[in-house]
């Protein structure tokens, strides 16, 4: 009987130990490690601070994809009420091109634009990230019925 | 007709399923032999009614009748062959036809070849399954049916998303679902035994080939789809810690600890009433997935369709089936307490150390795959939680199993002597010591997280093979006819385990050095200039036009050479599919045991030359290599004499035998 409790003694601990880790870690994590997604009326609006990883999402502003001799492509993303310069030095998915919906990681600049280290690739001609479909709805231009952003009328 | 025939079979099926899921329950309880008789012959004819199904959709796909609305949607007639074939699971309706078959064929396999199992057990377990098999017979009938018709059919059909027609991803779908699926058997075997209020040592023989089955699928599926997304998305990784991932390698880590505590119910009658709990959560953690794969909860390549009417089904399936569970769970398994005893420090405290720390991890996965929809249905803030998160969270937890899994596995059963094993892990100890040693002069002693992973790595396959040396008395001086004996004498599944972990290792190593030792480089080049990559020369030759069965493509040519000795010529493409309109990347790869050169064609630059990306990963390929040997390492475990299918129950083992594993 004492094996018994003393079994039991040592499991209850290294799970009290164990989960007690888990949680700090968990919680540490959450605190720093986590991307909080961003429309371009936030950028404009919120004064997010620089330096922080942030998603921004929204649509490529028809006309904006310039391509730099060393690689670098800088573009603007808009949720139709106001737009965000995005930097970005690397090679764009396959579906990126004006007008489609993007979403991209990164940091802000001190001087607005977004740095992004990720411009996230989607499979789907037809597919809206889902951020960028709420982003367009918080502003005003989703159209319910076709699934997809309007025109500024 | 024949797609009406396919969807009649459905209907049968479904039927078949509802007789099965009630009868032989109903007789196992009153006893009545006729009724519990009714599942063996119930669960073949389900199969089968499913697979008629199951075959009619292939005809469609296969024949490209596009007068069936799901083949007109997903397939077209200039597509190869493999494509069309496994273009009948490469969408939603097709994906669930394939579970449910899947579902169907591990029932019958349990009526086929569990007739060691007591009636009212098989009877209990086939009910089960088969009530499983009713939720998703009844949300394909009523919600995703595959067999509707157009009318009229279109002339062709509207092909199937570009990057799905690859032949690893034409494996990875059948062969991750066997995984998923197969978990049901283990949770059809933990309620039975709650019904039955039964678990012993038989119990945990029996689930366990069946468990293995399932986890041996699932390592080889998820192992597939890494690898599948490394060299089709051109992004130069593997693994993404994307919703959808964690929603496969869940199950995954719960399974793992699953087979590992049915070992200690079999051995020592302990930690009865945690296994039953983990199987049912296994299985649990794979309707999640299915949850939240199929539910559109979650945007992705695997989210074929965003029905809300879909979701609220699925989300019913999984509340009835993982609650319904949890009940009985709750109900019954007070009346399993009791068992084996056992010191903290012994085998069955290490297995039990395996399980925490599996179960954690889990646990860590599962908050980071549903925080960002929880936060984001209560109307917080949007978040997205990636690789970061998970590198600070589920990492740290597999460090203590990586240092225990040698230890753990020569403890002996009851009270172990961790002094005594330690001593006899010297061997390991000096080698592992000596690797970190070697790798910490390779990288001018600088301390890193690397060191770490490495030495892990190399302790685990080195205290795995130190552990197989002691057993077979390999020693100084070498008695070869002594050791060859004691290795036929050795059972498989001391084979199995020292193969699975020193797999683990393998794994370890290749994340570990391929995280920390990729270089990537993105530039423009012009035709005919070079580059240098880790010793490397890289010419880029150019980009001409080539043409694939259904796309068409600019082909990019490099020609890679080290020092004057050419290594190789790679191609990476850009590929454009004029039926589904959209381009794909095609990235040029050249794999040695040792390193990978990855190169990615990316768009042209104003002055004439091309964005690319230029990529060398050491070691990536131990990464899908120690997953194999795991799953290796599975089946070894699954041929080992005590669970051969038919094998009779072995009487009291040898005593020579219990004295060599203690």
């Amino acid at each position: 009987m004492r094996l018994r409790k003393q079994q039991r003694l040592a499991l209850v601990l290294l799970a009290v130990l164990l989960v007690g880790g888990a949680t700090a870690l968990v919680l540490t994590a959450l605190d720093d490690k986590v991307a909080f997604f961003v429309t371009p009326s936030d950028v404009a609006e919120r004064n997010l601070a620089a330096g922080k990883r942030f998603r921004l999402g929204g649509l490529v502003v028809e006309g904006s994809i310039q391509r730099q001799s060393d690689g670098t492509v800088q573009f603007a993303v808009t949720d139709r009420a106001r737009q965000v310069q995005v930097v970005y030095h690397g090679l764009l998915p396959d579906l990126f091109r004006d007008g489609q919906g993007v979403v991209t990681q990164g940091v802000l600049r001190p001087d607005g634009t977004f740095e992004a280290a990720e411009v996230l690739a989607k499979h789907d001609e037809n597919y809206m990230p889902k951020e960028v479909a709420d982003a367009l709805k918080q502003a005003g231009y989703w159209n319910d019925e076709t699934g997809k952003g309007h025109d500024v009328p | 007709m024949i797609a009406e025939l396919g969807h009649y079979a459905l209907v049968l099926a479904l039927g078949m399923a509802l007789v099965q899921g009630t009868l032989p329950l109903w007789g196992a309880a009153r006893g009545d032999a006729m009724l519990t008789g009714v599942a063996q012959p119930a669960a073949g004819a389900q199969f089968l009614f499913v697979t008629l199904a199951f075959a009619a959709l292939m005809h469609g796909y296969v024949t490209s009748d596009f007068s069936i609305q799901n083949v007109a949607q997903n397939s077209h007639s200039l597509k190869p062959m493999l494509y069309k074939i496994s273009g009948t699971w490469g969408n939603h309706e097709g994906s669930l036809v394939l579970w449910v078959w899947i579902l169907a064929l591990f029932g019958a396999a349990v009526a086929t070849f569990g007739h060691n199992l007591p009636p009212s057990f098989r009877a209990r377990v086939l009910s089960v399954q088969a009530l499983i098999g009713v939720g998703f017979l009844a949300f394909i009938l009523f919600t995703s049916n595959p067999f509707l018709r157009l009318d009229p059919a279109p002339f062709d059909g509207r092909g199937l998303n570009p990057i799905l027609q690859d032949p690893g991803l034409a494996f990875h779908p059948p062969m991750l679902y066997l995984g998923y699926v197969g978990l049901s058997t283990a949770y059809s075997f933990a309620v039975a035994a709650l019904i039955e209020g039964r678990v012993d040592a038989t119990w945990a023989r029996w689930v366990r080939p069946w468990t293995l089955a399932a986890w041996i699928a699932l390592t080889l599926g998820i192992a597939l789809g890494s690898w599948w997304a490394y060299y089709e998305l051109g992004w130069g990784g593997w693994w993404f810690w994307d919703p959808v991932e964690n929603a496969s390698f869940m199950p995954w880590l719960a399974a793992t600890a699953l087979l590992h505590s049915a070992t200690v119910v079999e051995k020592r009658d302990a930690l009865k009433s945690w296994t039953i709990l983990l199987a049912i959560l296994a299985f649990s953690l794979s309707l999640l997935g299915t949850f939240l794969v199929r539910s559109g909860v979650l945007t992705s390549v695997h989210t074929f369709a965003a029905d809300p009417s879909r979701g609220v089904f699925v989300l019913a399936l999984l509340a009835i089936a993982i609650g319904g569970s949890l009940l009985l769970y709750a109900w019954r398994a007070p009346s399993l307490q009791g068992g084996g005893v056992f010191a903290p420090v012994s085998r069955e405290g290490g297995l039990l150390l395996n399980n925490l720390l599996l179960a954690t991890a889990t646990a860590t996965v599962l908050l980071g795959t549903l925080y960002p929809l929880i936060l984001d249905t209560m109307g917080g803030a949007k978040i997205s939680v990636g690789p970061p998160f998970f590198n600070a969270t589920f990492v740290p937890l597999m460090v203590p199993l990586a240092v225990a899994v040698p230890i753990g596995s020569m403890l002996a059963w009851k009270r172990g002597d961790l002094a005594g094993v330690t001593m006899r892990l010297l061997a390991a100890v000096g080698v592992t010591l000596a690797a970190g040693l070697v790798w910490l002069a390779l990288h001018d002693f600088r301390l890193s997280l690397a060191l770490l992973g490495v030495t892990l790595g190399a302790w685990v396959i080195l205290g795995s093979f130190n552990e197989l040396a002691l057993r077979l008395g390999i020693g100084m001086p070498l008695d070869l006819p002594r050791v060859l004996s004691r290795a036929r004498g050795l059972p498989r599944s001391a084979w199995a385990m020292t193969i699975a972990h020193a797999g683990l290792g393998v794994l370890i190593l290749g994340i570990t050095v391929q995280s920390a030792g990729q270089v990537e480089r993105i530039i423009v080049m012009r035709p005919g200039e070079t580059a240098e990559l880790v010793g490397y020369t890289v010419r880029f030759e150019g980009v001409s036009p080539a043409q694939g069965p259904n796309y068409t493509a600019q082909r990019a040519t490099f020609v890679v050479t080290e020092g004057d000795r050419p290594v190789t010529v790679l191609h990476s493409e850009r590929r454009n599919f004029p039926v589904e309109r959209m381009p794909t990347t095609e990235a040029g790869i050249a794999s040695n045991l040792w390193r990978d050169l990855y190169f990615v064609l990316g768009d042209p630059a104003p002055d004439g030359g091309f964005a690319v990306r230029l990529y060398y990963n050491p070691l990536v390929m131990w990464i899908w290599g120690g997953a194999a040997i795991m799953a290796l390492g599975g089946l070894v475990s699954l041929s080992d004499r005590r669970l051969r299918v038919g094998a009779p129950r072995p009487a009291r083992q040898p005593a020579g035998h219990a004295a060599a594993k203690a």
